[in-house]
């Protein structure tokens, strides 16, 4: 009976664990990432890139990923000029999120051009990835 | 006799050659061969209603999605040329969507529209005008004119006349009734 019970708990907590962190969409884009000779990806690395305030010439002259998401990835956003509301980054409160190549890659090359003003690397894209899909857990 | 036959003959041939182009000029007015009672439908929106699932997602997901009946094709044009620098935002797509929205705007921007906006829109534009703003039409301008900066630009729930939905309540169905519109913070508009 006692081993029925670990097996069930030790089957729940994988579970949960793979719904928290398994993301075919990001699996498959780290993978791109790598092959184009980026890696090892870190989460914190992410987090610091996140952080970072770039100037510009133009309005809003300092940005940042925060600048329309806020730096709270659970958090809802909005649009630094449209006020539109953005959904939160955070796949565990918007499961949407991290689950479609196009997306991510539509989205990295929009916002790293206005944010940094170039396109992000693949190690940068990585690290993001990584940073994400595990903040708000 | 024979004259007179032949002088028949040629009226005849005249006439109903005559009747087949006109019908074929109004067959190709009519378009897409709309009814009476869809055309009737139409007239009573403002402008018509964005039903096109990649141009919702793709523009409307940093602003309200505009009606393609709001601005002339080479408006569109120009604007879906010019993604990577969409009024000091990124808004590049792929070449592929890009191109489907393009078409989707083409086929139904103001310049042969039914709908009383559209109409407006490219009545007052001025020749050789390519406005990128809806903002930016005389048609828009006029309409907005008596609306003081303290309600709108001013407004701190506002700031700019861009967001249609925010005031005109059934903006999103093609609507922008005088009688629908209710302004953040000061309610309901009184011309």
């Amino acid at each position: 009976m006692m081993k029925i019970f670990t097996t069930l708990i030790a089957a729940g907590a994988l579970l949960l664990a793979q719904s928290v962190s398994a993301s075919p969409a990001v699996d498959a884009m780290l993978k791109v990432y790598s092959h184009a000779g980026a890696g090892p990806f870190s989460a914190a690395a992410g987090e610091r890139l996140w952080l970072e305030k770039y100037r510009h010439a133009e309005a809003p002259a300092e940005r940042s990923c925060g600048s329309c998401h806020t730096n709270n990835l659970s958090d809802t956003g909005q649009h630094v000029k449209t006020q539109k509301p953005i959904k939160p980054m955070a796949p565990i409160v918007n499961a949407k999120r991290l689950t479609d190549t196009k997306e991510i890659e539509k989205w990295f090359m929009r916002n790293c051009k206005w944010t940094f003003g170039r396109e992000c690397s693949p190690q940068e894209k990585g690290d993001f990835l990584l940073y994400i899909q595990k903040s708000g857990v | 006799m024979k004259t007179y036959q032949k002088i028949l003959s040629l009226v005849a041939v005249t006439a109903t050659s005559g009747l087949l182009f006109s019908a074929a000029v109004y067959g190709d007015d009519d378009g897409e061969h709309k009814s009476f009672f869809s055309r009737w439908q139409e007239s009573k929106l403002d402008v018509a209603p964005v039903n096109n699932l990649t141009y919702r997602e793709e523009c409307g997901s940093c602003h309200f999605a505009y009606q393609p009946g709001l601005l002339p094709q080479a408006s569109w044009r120009e604007m879906m040329n010019g993604l990577e620098d969409h009024f000091g935002d990124n808004a590049e797509l792929s070449a592929g969507v890009n191109q489907e929205i393009l078409e989707y705007l083409l086929a139904n921007a103001a310049d042969d529209s039914n709908y009383k906006r559209s109409q407006g829109v490219m009545g007052l534009l001025r020749p050789g005008d390519v406005p990128l703003r809806i903002t930016d039409t005389v048609y828009f301008k006029r309409k907005h004119d008596e609306i003081p900066a303290s309600m709108v630009v001013d407004n701190k729930e506002l700031g700019s006349l861009s967001k249609c939905a925010a005031c005109h309540t059934r903006a999103e169905a093609g609507s922008y009734d005088e009688d629908e519109i209710k302004i953040p913070g000061v309610g309901r508009w009184e011309d």
